[in-house]
């Protein structure tokens, strides 16, 4: 057994303790990002399931007479009211409290509806229209020629979390390479600890190798986190090579890290650094796709974020944990994370001041 | 005496138009403990810098155990050790982790620094984490993480600085320790009385440069300076005290007497004679009337 560790390994220990007791860096490592996983994975994946309501104006001899299937599915589509009244239905139709009304007067039947919600407006037209045409098919007596089975491209159980998750864990990571390595260098800036630590015959690799450890020891930390209650809580299901999660988590770590070190390069307090960061991070994540899929992002933002490393580490995680992709769905947004840790960093480098003065 | 540990010729720095190191030069002999005393932004501190290297020289030269500090040099700063103004530590680490960091840095093993802070008396607080030691304790674990590596040269800035005087004074006897066993130790600092307790020898900076150098008891002794007596003046008057011959000056602040003599003999025997030796204090010529002397201003740290 060696009596003493090496500098890198020393200098990981001191940091990793400093982190373990640090509450604050728990919770915006951590917890923070877990609400969001919280919030994302378990209200927004309800959202599908919320019933509309359909009021039914007098009688509707259609609806009535739908097949037992028909009648299922629409009932799992809307709550169905009744009313005699036409103009009061209409006003609860104007002030969105019921998604629209149907009445019929004699072969016709007739939807009522509101263009302030759009997408609900749609999907009533296309039910009601379904519901006739079908009860059209029905009155001729004869069987349908056409059937239509519906299948979903992405694994049949593709919920709100398979997207959430790997976009938040990105997120997180990026939030916690980049405040890592900014505080780590203004702190240590500002009390002179980087200064003790010139003094010692240690080389700057050793120190810049033992952050590097503290910070992919706390991203794989983020990733058996995020996955285990991904999991556990709401069901996430790892497709494809999801191992390839950790060799391009490593890659982004080293991007963040980088860009950790030029927000503390140019900062003089760790206030400073800290809203750099931040001002860097946040708005990084929204144009990334951390917090919305990017497919339903208008297509300037989608070439906005090709420049934007998260947007690589985004894409990758989401490719190789739940989009069912081969391992080479990494590699090219590895090499990319790469480039940008070697880019920054090597401004990062410049920009470099062992002291505070 | 042996080859110097420190060899300085014709230092200079420069920042901007403020000549921060102006022309030093001086030796520091093996086993010396040596002082470089001045007011605040006197040079001390750049000094020391340029010595230890970790800023680069405008001129001159400084070798350190024959080699040279600038630029960073592995090899040399295993031998030396530097203690900072600021209490520098690694957040949230205790008082032993922090000790075994630093003697795994400079590889060394961890029972070193156990025996350290035991040295230093810290023992009972190795598990207290930085952030809750007091000031004192603070300048003794800094020690203790400078000398774990048993350097040959060690160097402190201002190490009693913000210490309440009962703290400085603990400091001092551990302070005095330091070069027992043959190491050198160089110090810097704004109190006089530090130097005069500390230092076989001292050099004194003024505006970036070596203003004198000598023992503290020579640095003294060449001065034409007054010996301060002071006595609780029971029954004697401070006119007459004043009348003494020999006495140049007499105050009194309704507490204790104080007067001003270059022949201390002379004035002493009065003193006896009146039966008015009551709470005496002698204080000769101090390295502040060395200050005083040099500069023509009166020494403020």
């Amino acid at each position: 057994m060696k009596a003493t560790l090496t500098p890198t390994l020393t200098l990981s220990l001191a940091m990793w303790r400093g982190f373990l007791r640090e509450k604050m860096a728990i919770f915006f490592v951590l917890l923070f990002p877990l609400m969001f996983l919280v919030l994302f994975g378990g209200i927004f994946s309800d959202q599908g399931q919320s019933k509309g309501t359909l009021i039914e104006v007098g009688e509707v001899p259609m609806l009535a007479e739908l097949s037992k299937p028909a009648r299922t599915a629409l009932e799992d589509a809307y709550e169905i009211e009744h009313s005699g009244d036409l103009a009061a239905a209409l006003d609860q139709v104007q002030a969105g409290d019921v998604d629209g009304a149907v009445e019929q007067h004699g072969d016709e039947v007739v939807v009522h509806f509101s263009e302030a919600d759009q997408v609900a407006a749609a999907t009533l037209r296309g039910t009601i229209s379904a519901l006739v045409q079908g009860a059209n098919v029905a009155s001729t007596g004869e069987p349908p020629r056409y059937s239509l089975v519906s299948q979903q491209v992405e694994d049949e159980s593709l919920q709100t979390i398979q997207y959430v998750t790997p976009g938040l864990l990105g997120w997180a990571i990026a939030m916690s390479a980049t405040f890592g390595a900014a505080m780590t260098l203004v702190e240590w800036r500002r009390n002179k600890l980087l200064r003790r630590l010139r003094l010692a015959p240690i080389s700057t690799g050793s120190l810049v190798s033992a952050r590097i450890l503290v910070s992919v020891g706390t991203a794989l930390l983020q990733l058996v986190v995020f996955v285990g209650l991904a999991t556990a809580a709401f069901g996430l299901k790892l497709t494809g090579a999801w191992p390839m999660a950790v060799p391009l988590l490593i890659c982004g770590t080293l991007s963040f890290m980088a860009i950790g070190l030029l927000a503390g390069a140019v900062s003089k307090t760790s206030e400073g650094a800290s809203g750099l960061a931040n001002l860097v991070i946040l708005p990084m994540a929204f144009l990334s796709g951390s917090f919305i899929p990017l497919d339903a992002s208008p297509q300037w933002l989608q070439t906005v974020s090709r420049v934007l490393p998260l947007r690589y580490l985004n894409e990758g995680m989401l490719d190789v944990m739940v989009r069912g992709q081969g391992a080479a769905a990494a590699l090219l947004p590895m090499l990319v994370l790469l480039g940008f840790a070697l880019v920054i960093g090597v401004v990062a480098t410049r920009l470099f001041r062992w002291e505070a003065d | 005496m042996g080859e110097a540990v420190i060899e300085v010729s014709d230092l200079r720095k420069t920042y901007g138009t403020v000549h921060a190191v102006d022309g030093v030069s001086f030796d520091v002999r093996p086993g010396e403990f040596f002082g470089i005393l001045g007011p605040n932004g006197a040079g001390k501190t750049t000094t020391l810098e340029l010595i230890e290297g970790l800023r680069e020289s405008d001129g001159g030269s400084v070798q350190l155990l024959g080699q040279r500090p600038w630029p960073r040099n592995q090899a040399l700063l295993r031998r030396i050790g530097v203690q900072l103004q600021a209490s520098s530590f690694f957040d949230r680490l205790t008082a032993r982790e922090q000790i075994h960091t630093f003697a795994h840095l400079y590889g060394v093993p961890a029972a070193a620094g156990d025996a350290m802070l035991e040295q230093v008396g810290l023992t009972d607080k190795a598990s207290t984490r930085t952030e809750k030691l007091s000031g004192g304790q603070l300048q003794r674990l800094s020690l203790a993480c400078t000398l774990v590596h048993d350097p040959e040269v060690v160097f402190l800035d201002e190490p009693t600085a913000a210490l309440d005087p009962q703290a400085r004074r603990n400091l001092w006897d551990l302070l005095g320790t330091l070069n027992d066993s043959g190491r050198t130790v160089i110090l810097t600092t704004h109190y006089m009385d530090e130097a005069e307790a500390l230092c076989d020898r001292v050099a004194i900076m003024d505006r970036g440069q070596v203003l004198a150098l000598d023992t503290p008891a020579a640095l003294t002794r060449g001065l034409d300076a007054a010996t301060q007596l002071s006595v609780v003046p029971g029954g004697l008057e401070p006119s007459d005290a004043a009348a003494i011959p020999g006495v140049e000056d007499c105050e009194y602040d309704g507490e204790s007497l104080r007067l001003s003599t270059r022949q201390p003999a002379r004035v002493l025997a009065a003193l006896a004679e009146r039966d008015a030796l009551d709470g005496l204090q002698v204080r000769g010529a101090s390295l502040e009337d060395v200050f005083l002397t040099l500069t023509g201003r009166e020494y403020r740290a």
